[in-house]
């Protein structure tokens, strides 16, 4: 897992389709969109057509609350691109969002001790030269 | 439960190229080699194989075993796409083909430059099956198995007390298996310090929870159990296999139970099949791509609980000689990460009795399986 052979792809880029692009809008925005089955009110997320719990694919989007808690997390210490090396070590927490759905986000608080159950608030932050943007943690 | 496949088919023939980082090869000759090698263990001519599974997430398409190896009536192709759970998954369906008579010797082919070639922070983001995390996160830096699955195990570590040490005993446990074998990357002793004192990949992972990349091809030939018994080797007969696929199988973020793996829907489908139950598995084959892999597996294989694998691993001897021997080649935490089909393999070599240094005494039974593309589970058991 050294270096050779990291440089061969440009940093990826999300390519946003009609499912999704409401929801980097709204994070380059700074708010965080989600996904609202329009026919029985199920919130989803990752962004996707069909709703599973009724299967419609009539969407509508909510603005969420950017509450959560953690779910879990992962601290990287070694960048697999090496766009990212600058950033280490870098904390990504899985949240519990209050909609019922989970986001990962970078910890940018180092004041937080993260354990389950932890309350975070989503922020927003520009990556890649502002070509998109994020979803950041701070603590609640 | 339906018998469905039970004992439809075998494995009658094995080969492996040497495992190298470095092989100066094409993936393509990799596999070849490998093929060729696995055909001649089988008695067989190139002209006998009439299915082939290639690795779907590959460099070659069955057309290629048609032209490289002249096959004059290829009857039978599928692919199964499930990443590390490929290979498993294509013994399922080699079984299926051969079982309804659709072939009679079927190819599972596998073989890359794993680490000569394009290597795992490239790979993943290529693979169409990563569309959705490709899109959400790793854009955010979060690319990788080791820092995608690190959230899985950091959760069961702070639900259940699961400790840096559990998985220390995995690691070591394969390296000493692959001090025993000739065909391993990584034979110097790995101590607990060793363990606890490498570097730091993705927190709670460190470098030596974290499987090798590779170079090289294996490959097995399934074929007809009514064949199987005329024929030059002693069978491996596939007595159980099954996939299962967790749910929000492409995000494990999103996944309703994050340290419950696709082996969980398997492992039942494929005991039952098998008609056994887990005290009578002599050896274990297990995928571990990363320590923290196999100890979720042990759970969701049904050796222990959810929960008290930490417990399990500390309490059992893998060993060759031991309670339950595990990955008794090295795996791909130290022989070499050739996708799992080095487990199945292995297993086949076990029960011929032909396993070498690590050979476990009398083993009749033995389970092996794959796992992959964020939490997919497969599970075969063998017997002589």
């Amino acid at each position: 897992m050294g270096e050779q052979g990291t440089m061969e792809i440009e940093r990826l880029y999300p390519l946003p389709n009609p499912d999704s692009q409401p929801y980097w809008d709204g994070l380059r925005d700074r708010r965080l969109m989600l996904q609202q089955c329009a026919d029985c009110g199920s919130i989803r997320h990752y962004p996707r057509p069909v709703c599973d719990q009724c299967y419609s694919m009539e969407v509508h989007w909510i603005e969420a609350s950017r509450r959560g808690t953690v779910h879990s997390w992962s601290v990287s210490h070694h960048a697999f691109h090496p766009s990212f090396k600058a950033d280490l070590p870098t904390t990504f927490v899985t949240v519990d969002l209050e909609e019922n759905v989970r986001l990962v986000g970078i910890l940018r608080d180092p004041e937080v001790t993260l354990s389950i159950g932890t309350a975070l608030q989503v922020g927003f932050e520009d990556a890649a030269d502002g070509a998109f943007s994020i979803p950041v943690l701070f603590a609640a | 439960m339906s018998d469905g496949l039970f004992e439809k088919g075998a494995i009658t023939g094995i080969g492996e190229t040497a495992y190298t980082r470095g092989s100066g090869k094409s993936d393509t000759a990799l596999q070849m080699e490998a093929s060729l090698k696995a055909i001649a263990d089988a008695g067989l001519s190139p002209k006998d194989i009439d299915g082939v599974v290639p690795y779907a997430s590959g460099s070659t398409v069955a057309e290629d075993f048609i032209t490289n190896l002249g096959l004059p009536d290829l009857r039978y192709s599928a692919t199964t796409p499930l990443g590390g759970a490929s290979c498993v998954a294509g013994i399922q369906a080699a079984v299926s083909a051969v079982a309804t008579g659709l072939a009679n010797h079927v190819l599972i082919p596998i073989g890359r430059n794993g680490y000569s070639g394009s290597r795992i922070g490239n790979r993943v983001q290529q693979m169409p099956q990563f569309r959705t995390i490709g899109e959400y996160e790793m854009p955010l830096g979060t690319l990788a198995p080791a820092q995608l699955y690190s959230h899985m195990a950091r959760r069961h570590m702070e639900l259940y007390g699961t400790k840096s040490e559990h998985f220390a005993k995995i690691a070591m446990n394969g390296r000493k298996h692959a001090a025993m074998n000739d065909n391993a990357l990584r034979q110097a002793p790995m101590s607990l310090d060793d363990h606890q004192t490498s570097r730091m990949i993705a927190d709670p992972l460190r470098l030596f929870d974290c499987c090798l990349e590779s170079d090289g091809g294996a490959a097995v030939i399934v074929s007809a159990s009514e064949r199987a018994k005329d024929m030059v080797r002693k069978p491996a007969y596939i007595m159980g296999v099954a996939e299962g696929h967790p749910d929000s199988p492409s995000a494990i973020t999103q996944r309703p139970d994050i340290t419950t793996l696709g082996t969980a829907k398997a492992a039942p489908r494929a005991f039952g099949m098998a008609g056994i139950t887990h005290s009578d598995i002599d050896v274990a084959e297990i995928y571990d791509c990363f320590t923290y892999i196999v100890l979720c597996q042990l759970e969701d294989l049904g050796f222990c609980k959810k929960g008290e694998g930490g417990d399990f691993v500390s309490s059992t001897s893998f060993g060759f000689d031991g309670d339950l021997p595990l990955n008794t080649h090295g795996g791909l935490l130290s022989q070499a990460h050739i996708v799992g089909m080095n487990h199945v393999v292995e297993l086949v070599k076990q029960l011929r009795g032909d396993a070498g240094a690590a050979q476990v005494k009398g083993a009749r039974i033995g389970l092996v399986t794959g796992y992959g593309d964020m939490g997919d589970g497969t599970v075969a058991i063998m017997r002589s």
